[in-house]
């Protein structure tokens, strides 16, 4: 078994009356990339606030990289890099004056820094852009900034909080590809998401959240597999015509979940004598996230 | 988990890497903006002495000439201005708007380490603009004396208090609104109490020992021993209530940022 870079059990956070992460339990095995699923609001964010120490369990064990939290926080932060989810750079500054800054707080040696700020300024395509103040840049480059400024020191684990959450598609797949790089250098990453395909292209292992606790965990396609099958029939119509599909296909065993226009009818797999009319698509994670806490993602 | 050469020494409190982290990322952030708070910070005090010096109707007062009363009591001020200011709208600034904060403290930066490198850049900038006025009132005629050297080091300590002082304001407050009832309950009467632009002689009695409550009094009356001539150890007990005031207020400004930062 390989060790674990995060090691959680049973932590609990609460906010007053509110219980944001409810027993929770997360592993994350070094050199492997876990995505933390799920809606706005199932305890994603706090989450990755209890990993750095930001916030602070009031109940469960927390381990990241070896070091106990909230005690040896510090030491797990020092190789540790965090994207967090809203943009905190210094928008008066320039590219390299950020990555200076931050080669400074995760206390780089003279001697490697500036080796270190080249590379992070290559990774993150912004070498030509070195002189830009923040304040200049596209969304785009400043979230690659915002990942290269963490990566400077060459953390052991990466914490992506939300890391493509409000950018175009063309934009998110150059940082899908970013961060890909990143895996297959054998960097530790747990990155929370509410996108299913970031999800599903991202993670070594899928860890489906929901009012603060686990409901699922696993590799994407396993998920998959288990709780939804291979192929999901969709049905458009009317309602009404939505409602008597819903009752003949419950009627027949078979699980089923709404979408906006249409019903999802799961578990459809090869032929097996099912007579609606309907288009066969592949199974996906947002179904077995649907069918698991019965509400919509995203 | 981890092995043992991946743990590393445990890591101690304040360490000088994290707080040289913070202070690189102000010495840098003040690298683009350093010719306005110099500006500010200058032509603010000339236009006091201007305005007070030779506004005045007086021109000499408790033994000084006016002008040399004004240039030094309203170093002061300069430092009040430079510190309690900055740090109170700086910090809310980076704390709520900016998020800065937030991207510190996910580095091995604690609550603790910021908080001090926030205050002692502060400080430090409080030290120097703190020597604008007196310099500037050197040039309206005020003898330059070695003791001047000595009032960099006296705006620093009071500085730090200072600082410290804007930052706890920060850290306890709900909105930048807040800010309105420190400066108008705290602040001005504290700056009108200090005995910059006249002496505190003739002030009821219970006035006078109130003013040896604010740590701005003391810092005006340092650097006018330090200018003119030093008061012996009456002197060190005013440094020593400086250094006092600064520690229990850093102790304070911790307190209260680590209310706000750490959930």
């Amino acid at each position: 078994m390989a060790e674990l870079a995060i090691r959680l059990r049973g932590v609990v956070k609460r906010y007053g009356a509110i219980t944001a992460v409810d027993h929770l339990d997360l592993d994350v095995p070094e050199g492997t990339c876990v995505g933390l699923l799920g809606p706005n609001g199932a305890g994603k964010s706090t989450t990755m606030r209890l990993l750095t120490a930001q916030a602070i369990a009031d109940e469960g064990e927390l381990e990241v990289l070896g070091f106990r939290l909230p005690e040896e926080s510090k030491q797990a932060r020092a190789q540790c890099g965090v994207v967090p989810q809203l943009d905190n750079l210094d928008t008066t500054l320039t590219v390299e004056q950020n990555l200076l800054v931050f080669a400074h707080l995760y206390r780089i040696e003279r001697s490697e820094r500036r080796e270190a700020i080249e590379r992070a300024l290559e990774m993150s395509k912004l070498v030509g852009r070195r002189d830009s103040r923040v304040d200049k840049l596209s969304g785009g480059m400043r979230r690659r900034l915002l990942i290269a400024r963490a990566l400077v020191h060459r953390p052991r684990l990466a914490l992506l909080d939300e890391p493509t959450v409000g950018l175009d598609p063309q934009v998110r797949q150059e940082l899908w590809a970013l961060i890909d790089a990143l895996r297959s250098e054998g960097t530790t990453i747990l990155m929370s998401t509410h996108y299913i395909e970031e999800a599903q292209r991202l993670a070594d292992t899928v860890l489906i959240m929901s009012h603060g606790s686990a409901v699922a965990a696993g590799p994407p396609f396993e998920l998959v597999r288990e709780h939804a099958g291979q192929e999901v029939l969709e049905v458009y119509g009317p309602p009404t015509r939505l409602v008597e599909v819903e009752a003949e296909a419950e009627a027949a065993g078979m699980r089923t979940r709404r979408t906006g226009t249409s019903i999802s009818i799961l578990g459809v797999d090869g032929t097996n004598g099912f007579t609606i009319d309907g288009e066969r698509r592949p199974a996906n994670l947002e179904d077995v996230f649907v069918l698991l806490t019965g509400e919509e993602i995203a | 988990m981890a092995t043992a050469e991946a743990r590393g020494a445990p890591l101690g409190r304040l360490e000088r890497s994290a707080l040289t982290g913070v202070l690189v990322r102000e010495a840098v952030n003040y690298s683009s903006y350093w010719r306005s708070s110099t500006f500010s910070s200058t032509v603010e005090p000339t236009i006091y002495l201007l305005a007070f010096g030779f506004g005045s109707i007086v021109s000499r007062i408790g033994g000084y000439d006016y002008v040399d009363f004004v240039g030094t009591g309203t170093v002061a001020t300069a430092v009040l201005f430079s510190s309690a200011f900055p740090a109170m709208f700086g910090t809310f600034v980076k704390y709520q708007f900016q998020r800065t904060y937030d991207a510190i403290l996910a580095a091995p930066v604690d609550t603790e380490e910021l908080v001090t490198a926030e205050a002692l850049w502060i400080a430090t900038r409080a030290g120097v603009y703190g020597c604008v006025p007196m310099l500037v009132a050197i040039v309206f005629g005020l003898d330059p004396s070695w003791g001047m050297l000595a009032v960099p080091f006296i705006g620093w300590v009071a500085g730090f208090g200072w600082a410290c002082f804007g930052i706890s304001i920060a850290g306890y407050a709900k909105s930048f609104e807040n800010f309105n009832y420190v400066v108008s309950a705290v602040l001005t009467p504290l700056f009108l109490l200090a005995g910059s632009f006249f002496p505190l002689d003739n002030f009821p009695q219970w006035a006078q020992v109130l003013a040896n409550l604010n740590p701005l009094h003391h810092c005006v009356v340092l650097v006018r021993h330090a200018v003119f001539g030093w008061d012996g150890w009456k002197d060190f007990a005013r440094l020593g209530a400086l250094a006092v005031f600064g520690l229990l207020v850093w102790r304070i400004a911790i307190h209260a940022m680590t209310r706000k930062l750490i959930d």
